[in-house]
């Protein structure tokens, strides 16, 4: 096991390595930099000689393999440089943004962990009764409804409804306070947006469960633990569900990682100053190093998640060994 | 008096099986895959609206009426509304039908069609040709889907051809992956040996050998990635990176929409539902065809 994991490790290597060189090189095929986003930005006349000086001060003018160089040593010592846009270090950039983000992919996940669960084994449970149907349509629903048109109708609805009630329209929130500090407000500021992110997967693994159920629920095993007068319960729950959670496993913890860095879309709906936004910001504004480290993060983040969930695997279900 | 000749005859007849075979298999297919042919006729009102868009709107979608905004719906003239210029609602959003199917349509196909062709290949030719795809395949995957189109277009700037070059941008890695994983099994039979042995090109055991039988795999993806690239557009256009104004398109209005919507909620409200019903019917029309196709995946 060990050394298997040693192994995932470094093909970690190569794959981070050609993300940093994706990323880095994509940035650099657009024409303009952040200089000339920040001194001629509105279609003003920029002075050459103030660009020249603004890309001296942050090392644009280097050739790009010495750029190049710079960005992949800074790993090696720890020090990912600043922010061409804020000139606040990256580090600190993403690391107040990173609590937010992290807040609504982990309550994300776990909306769509209870809703999907027990809906998919509901709905293998009762396969291809009317119950099944609904779930199955409700599945479908959440695949096909963006969850960012969804995010607006939930804060639609929350106007409609907080008017009628209080007479008074109530929109969430839109600055961050962390959940310590007073998690009445910090839970009424993202609990809408995890609500619209964990619907949409949920929908996925609902079908994921049904099926992996379906499947495990055909088993010898369970026709002889119902032949052994077991309740159906019991069956259910600790000889079907146990072996029909590893698809399930999986789906949702690459979703998590996906969250992490791909709420771009809802955390514009919400208003939410996250990673999302902060890469969106980024972009616009042709800040190349912080671009760039945050898209590393993300990857990071990804093939970790991708590695802990096969490590998972193994210990869930003694079947599988890796060499 | 003219008569038929045998041959005229016989066309006739086989004219009639046809289309006889063509009503039972639309039967056949509303019996076995219910679910499917109604996102199938979902998708065919899509194409209608899309190409008939110009008898169907009932007002110019660009042309703005200044006397007209925030028109709620219900209005006898514009039946949806208008929006923030006074433009008609119901016609932007046929309009933008054409906009949503083009972009799905073309990114599927290339998307797909290109993934395909590296998948094969990588598998025909094995060895370090393979590592190293899969390799670059490793680094495309790890994005989420969303930064990769992003980076896709900031690099090329907005636009809607620069979307649809991001959108199949991201969606080549995900179909080569899987063509590959099944056009390895199809390498092992001994008919691409024997193709081999007879001293036909690669590209020709590529193609007229491989490829078909990896069509399972690549229709699934193809469909499923209708849907994808319609959202993916969606998202991009929300974020102003997509489509531009005015050039009607659903995630466009939504970008406007979320400025007024506490006012004007129909602005908000009729587009999503617009992309909610598209994604609908390609997700079920998708699913029936990978049930079809790919028995093993059926979702019973």
């Amino acid at each position: 096991m060990g050394k298997y994991i040693l192994k995932r490790m470094l093909l970690m290597v190569p794959t981070l390595f050609g993300a940093a060189v994706l990323i880095f090189f994509l940035l650099r095929l657009v024409p303009g930099d952040v200089c000339e986003v920040r001194l001629a930005g509105a279609g003003l006349y920029a002075d050459p000689e103030a660009i020249a000086i603004c890309r001296e001060n942050l090392g644009l003018n280097k050739p790009l393999m010495a750029q190049f160089f710079d960005f992949v040593w800074g790993y090696f010592i720890f020090d990912l440089g600043v922010s061409m846009w804020t000139g606040a270090s990256v580090v600190h950039e993403i690391e107040i943004r990173f609590q937010l983000s992290l807040q609504v992919a982990i309550m994300a996940t776990f909306v769509a962990t209870v809703i999907s669960i027990p809906l998919g084994i509901i709905s293998a449970v009762n396969q291809n009764t009317w119950l099944d149907y609904c779930v199955r349509g409700f599945a479908i629903a959440g695949i096909a409804i963006p969850s960012f048109w969804l995010g607006l109708i939930i804060i639609l609805g929350l106007l409609i409804i907080t008017q009628a009630i209080t007479g008074s329209p109530w929109m969430p929130p839109i600055d961050y306070k962390p959940i310590w500090e007073d998690p009445v407000y910090n839970l009424s500021q993202l609990i809408w947006p995890a609500v619209a992110t964990g619907y949409r997967y949920s929908a996925v693994a609902v079908r994921m469960t049904r099926s992996a159920m379906l499947e495990v629920l055909r088993e010898d095993y369970v026709r002889t633990a119902r032949a052994k007068g077991m309740i159906e319960k019991v069956v259910i729950n600790r000889h079907a569900l146990k072996n029909a959670l590893l698809p399930v496993v999986t789906i949702l913890a690459l979703e998590f990682a996906f969250l992490m860095g791909g709420l771009v879309v809802t955390e514009q709906v919400f208003n939410l100053n996250g990673l999302g936004k902060l890469f969106v910001d980024a972009v616009g504004n042709q800040d190349f190093n912080l671009t760039q480290n945050l898209v590393m993060l993300v990857v990071l983040i990804f093939v970790l998640t991708n590695l802990v969930t096969d490590v998972a695997y193994a210990w869930l279900d003694p079947r599988i060994r890796y060499s | 008096m003219v008569t038929e000749t045998e041959a005229e005859v016989e066309a006739k007849f086989e004219e009639v099986a046809k289309r006889k075979s063509f009503l039972s298999t639309c039967r056949e297919l509303i019996r076995k895959q219910p679910l499917g042919a109604f996102g199938l006729g979902l998708v065919l009102i899509l194409v209608f609206t899309a190409v008939f868009a110009d008898f169907l709107a009932p007002h110019d979608p660009v042309q703005e009426n200044f006397d007209a905004m925030f028109l709620p719906p219900g209005d006898p003239t514009y039946i949806l509304g208008t929006d923030e210029f006074g433009r008609d609602i119901l016609s932007r959003l046929i309009y933008g039908s054409r906009t949503a199917l083009m972009v799905g349509l073309i990114c599927a196909f290339t998307g797909a069609t290109i993934g395909l062709i590296i998948g094969v290949a990588s598998a025909y030719f094995g060895g370090l040709f393979d590592l190293i795809w899969q390799r670059i395949l490793d680094v495309f995957l790890a994005f989420p889907l969303i930064v990769l189109a992003l980076a896709v277009v900031a690099t090329l700037g907005p636009g809607i051809q620069n979307v649809m070059i991001a959108i199949i941008f991201v969606k080549v890695p995900i179909c080569a992956r899987i063509v590959r994983a099944n056009a390895l099994a199809i390498r092992e039979i001994p008919y691409v040996d024997a193709a081999r042995a007879l001293g036909y090109s690669d590209a020709r055991i590529i193609l007229r050998h491989m490829v078909p039988n990896v069509m399972a795999p690549y229709l699934i993806m193809l469909t499923a990635f209708l849907g994808e690239a319609i959202l993916l557009e969606a998202s991009l256009s929300f974020l102003g990176l997509g489509v531009q104004d005015p050039t009607p398109a659903w995630g466009l209005m939504l970008t406007n929409a979320a400025e007024f919507f506490e006012g004007s909620p129909w602005l908000a409200i009729y587009p999503g539902l617009a992309i909610s019903l598209a994604l609908f019917g390609f997700n079920l029309f998708g699913d029936a065809v990978r049930d079809t196709l790919d028995p093993k995946l059926r979702s019973r």
